[in-house]
């Protein structure tokens, strides 16, 4: 099973049509949380697909899959990087009307390098990198990620809560 | 017992502010996103770490091009501040936590806004408007730190 997620808020036509394409010549099944979607988005042919589903659900099927799909949100990775699943991501483009502003480039290009963690630029390149991943059976991140944020973090967050006036 | 409110928008934000939940170990603690169906598993998650959850709130999402929801979410945040009183006040962002940061100011809550680890090249824009209403402005990216705020102390990740 392949998880495409493109998030809650704006559809993200380029990377659900790309998945569209290679899910037409391929067994595996895939399902997709393809956010809110107007009435000219694009909707899938060849998975089954929702605007949303429920944490608990979404939770089953992201543990369920082999791969993950997604736009590069903060979302994605960190459940990516704590369940230790692959992740495929393509970039939402401001300039394309995807989202509010670039931010999603620039952290597709920070968070490349960890293993698990692969970005496609394009939508052409979606396609041959899902049967690349799949074919090396591709590992997830290497090490699960633990569940809470740096010490340091909490530690000042706990000194600012527990601080006298 | 501190009395804090943890709120975010829903997707990464909140993500990012469960994995905060060890700083308020023995707090009562309240929560709001934007998003009601993150109760359930926030309480499961909660009680495996010994904490409770005094309440959630869910509140209208918003964004800074949708106007209308924005004015309710602001009503929505604003009422949930004055009912629960916060001694404290964290949020990941986005407005939802922007407006939690000023209507707790009002009524003098410490605040902390934490940026989201999304914005490693430039602040959020809420992040920009909250921070210096915040009493501690954190990013989670040390490239972005300044030495009037936000300041940078690690990240979620």
């Amino acid at each position: 099973m392949i998880f495409l997620t493109v998030g809650t808020q704006e559809p993200f036509d380029r990377l659900v049509r790309a998945v569209d394409l290679w899910a037409a010549t391929h067994d595996i099944p895939v399902f997709g949380q393809l956010g809110r979607l107007n009435s000219n988005s694009y909707r899938p042919g060849n998975f089954p697909f929702e605007s949303f589903i429920l944490a608990d659900e979404f939770q089953e099927r992201l543990e369920s899959s082999r791969l993950m799909v997604a736009h590069a949100g903060m979302g994605s990775i960190i459940s990516a990087l704590t369940l230790g699943k692959p992740l495929l991501m393509m970039p939402r483009r401001a300039s394309l009307g995807e989202h509010r502003n670039e931010h999603q480039l620039a952290t597709a290009a920070r968070f490349a390098g960890r293993p698990g963690l692969h970005v496609a630029a394009e939508a052409d390149a979606v396609g041959p990198l899902i049967d690349r991943l799949l074919a090396a059976d591709s590992a997830g991140p290497d090490a699960q990620l633990p569940p809470h944020a740096a010490p340091e973090l909490i530690n000042t967050l706990k000194g600012f809560i527990h601080a006298r006036r | 017992m501190v009395r804090v409110l943890a709120i975010s928008s829903t997707g990464g934000h909140w993500v990012q502010l469960l994995r905060l939940m060890p700083a308020w170990d023995g707090c009562e603690v309240h929560y709001a996103c934007t998003s009601p169906d993150h109760e359930g598993r926030l309480r499961a998650t909660a009680a495996a770490r010994g904490q409770s959850v005094a309440s959630y709130t869910s509140v209208t999402d918003a964004n800074r091009w949708a106007k209308a929801r924005l004015v309710r979410q602001m009503l929505e945040v604003g009422a949930l501040v004055l009912r629960v009183r916060p001694q404290v006040i964290i949020t990941t962002g986005a407005t939802a936590g922007y407006f939690a940061i000023r209507a707790g100011r009002l009524l003098g809550a410490r605040t902390c806004w934490i940026d989201s680890i999304a914005n490693g090249e430039e602040l959020s824009l809420s992040g920009e408007r909250a921070g210096p209403h915040a009493d501690l402005f954190l990013t989670q990216w040390p490239a972005l730190a300044c030495a009037d705020g936000p300041h940078f102390h690690g990240a979620v990740l």
